[in-house]
């Protein structure tokens, strides 16, 4: 999918009209395929970005065109068509915890799906080798029939992530998807995503915390107080520039908090340490 | 070091600040409550005046021996059994309104509001649903009863209309209530991916709510077995209809025999809902 956004910006649906937005103007491209980096301190407007492009939030200012299409002059029900184009997961895994690992995953073919189709599938689950796959290449493949509260809090993020793997979306967006997971189970996550949109010939964009692992994409953009610092092939993310970009927060630059502020009250055994 | 404080000598750091509101207070609740006992006419030495004392024991002497004649007993059960019936059959077709109804009127299944406001005719039609349950469930089942007995006549039918018309209205509203009370971000995250609104409501919403949906069914049904018998009285049969005939026989073993089965009634559909609402957790 291709985008374009052309000074966009967009506040939180709850900020008053007033207020600073959380993303300022902001003009981007990104071609089909393509796979890019967003990075940036908390706060920065990561993921005010990234629901800006799942059409989860509406510009305040500005337009963005999915494919030539502005979706927000769409009618609802169109965009909800369209929205089965966007994967976006959030960096909390949006799973309920009764529910069985095989349904949370299936839970991504849900726009391909009839109505009918979809209540078949909580019946007797209709695609288990597809989610299977999509498991295994997270390394859950033992985890299908597990309940979503047994599993650790990396392993919902992976749960998550192998969800992308069977939407039938061209573009993903998907956020922080490392918050959670230990660094050898972070670079296999996120080498499957990096390959698996490639198969699937989806966008991929993604925020991330750990500057490192972004380096492995070919684009990154940095992003600080909702501006855009820079958007610039891997190789030309300097030293000089990241610490431009992360002043007076420069222990997440050193890995800190690269944990994730949400999950390590939920999971306090696991603490990455990234070597830098 | 510790310094004893006097009783008679309290420095006034030392006072409490918040007695004087707290004393006010005490003093306001007295003086608004004091008429309300005046108009219920609260007289609670008339319970024990010579004449009052003597009607009761003749009352209360009238239940003892309580009946257990074999084929009176049969009746009971049968009539025990129906008041089961009625409550089970009404909580039924109670779903049947407020399942439906509940899902339109929560608003963490609407695709409008996801980015920031519902549009206008959802959230108009949400609302009208919360009155129409609203209505429903504000009129007693009571009076629904006396209803449905003009309209169908005596018997456990106006009994199921009216426990219907009640709890689907109470049901749907607390449904809805909970459906918009739990977590949404899973429902929300399957919205935003394009889901639609059934498949977000059966894959996201449900899982999340399920439990403390059931167990509010299961603790309006054991209700609903309390209220069919009151209903009874009123003629919408069940054990509630026998023991107003009883009453007005003024056979007193009849009605003890009636109370007894009732409250051992009650307390079986107590256990019941229990032991199932901690199954559900």
């Amino acid at each position: 999918m291709r985008i374009a956004i052309e000074g966009l910006a967009a506040r939180h649906p709850a900020a008053a009209s007033g207020s600073l937005p959380a993303l300022k103007p902001l003009t981007l491209t990104v071609a089909p395929g393509e796979q890019l980096a967003i990075i940036g301190p908390s706060g920065a407007g990561k993921t005010t970005l990234l629901h800006a492009l799942a059409c989860a939030l509406k510009p305040a200012t500005g337009r963005l065109l999915l494919d030539d299409i502005d979706p927000w002059k769409l009618p609802v029900s169109q965009l909800q068509t369209l929205r089965g184009q966007l994967f976006l997961a959030p960096q909390a895994p949006p799973l309920p915890p009764r529910q069985r690992v095989i349904t949370a995953v299936l839970a991504g073919r849900l726009p391909r799906q009839s109505l009918l189709a979809s209540m078949a599938s909580l019946f007797y689950p209709s695609h288990i080798p597809e989610a299977q796959a999509a498991l295994e290449k997270f390394g859950l493949a033992g985890k299908l029939w597990e309940r979503v509260d047994r599993l650790s809090g990396g392993e919902r993020q992976r749960v998550g992530l192998a969800r992308a793997l069977v939407s039938s979306a061209s573009l993903w967006l998907v956020d922080e998807p490392l918050s959670s997971l230990d660094p050898s189970r972070a670079a296999q996550a996120i080498d499957t995503l990096t390959r698996s949109a490639r198969e699937h010939g989806a966008t991929l964009i993604t925020s991330l915390h750990q500057v490192d692992v972004a380096k492995r994409f070919q684009r990154i953009i940095g992003l600080r107080d909702g501006a855009l610092q820079f958007d610039l092939p891997s190789t030309e993310v300097t030293h000089e520039r990241l610490a431009a970009l992360y002043a007076q927060h420069e222990e997440e630059l050193l890995g800190a908090t690269a944990n994730g502020e949400e999950n390590t009250a939920e999971n306090p055994h696991i603490a990455p340490l990234y070597c830098r | 070091m510790n310094t004893p404080v006097s009783a008679t000598v309290v420095s006034p750091q030392l006072r409490d600040p918040a007695w004087v509101s707290r004393l006010f207070w005490l003093l306001a609740a007295a003086v608004l409550l004091a008429p309300a006992l005046v108009i219920t006419e609260f007289k609670p030495w008339t319970l024990f005046e010579p004449e009052t004392i003597k009607s009761t024991k003749r009352f209360i002497s009238d239940f003892f021996p309580p009946k257990i004649e074999t084929e009176f007993l049969l009746l009971v059960m049968r009539e025990a059994w129906r008041t089961v019936a009625i409550a089970t059959a009404g909580m039924a077709l109670a779903l049947i309104i407020a399942v439906p109804l509940a899902f339109i009127s929560t608003s963490a299944i609407s695709i409008s509001a996801l980015p920031g406001r519902m549009h206008a005719l959802p959230f108009v039609l949400r609302q009208a649903t919360r009155w129409l349950l609203i209505v429903l469930r504000s009129v007693p089942e009571l009076v629904w009863a006396l209803v449905f007995v003009r309209v169908v006549g005596l018997g456990p039918t106006a009994g199921v209309l009216a426990i219907a018309l009640t709890y689907g209205g109470m049901l749907g509203k607390v449904y809805g209530e909970i459906l918009e009370s739990d977590e949404t971000h899973a429902t929300h995250a399957l919205l935003r991916n394009g889901a639609g609104r059934l498949q977000a409501f059966f894959y996201g919403l449900l899982p999340q709510s399920a439990p403390e949906l059931t167990s509010y069914t299961v603790y309006r049904w054991e209700c609903a077995i309390r209220s069919s018998a009151v209903l009874g009285f009123v003629g919408a049969g069940g054990l509630g209809q026998q023991m107003d005939n009883s009453m007005k026989m003024f056979q007193g073993s009849e009605v003890a025999t009636m109370l007894i089965a009732f409250m051992l009634l009650v307390a079986v559909a107590d256990q019941a809902s229990a032991w199932l609402r901690k199954m559900l957790a």
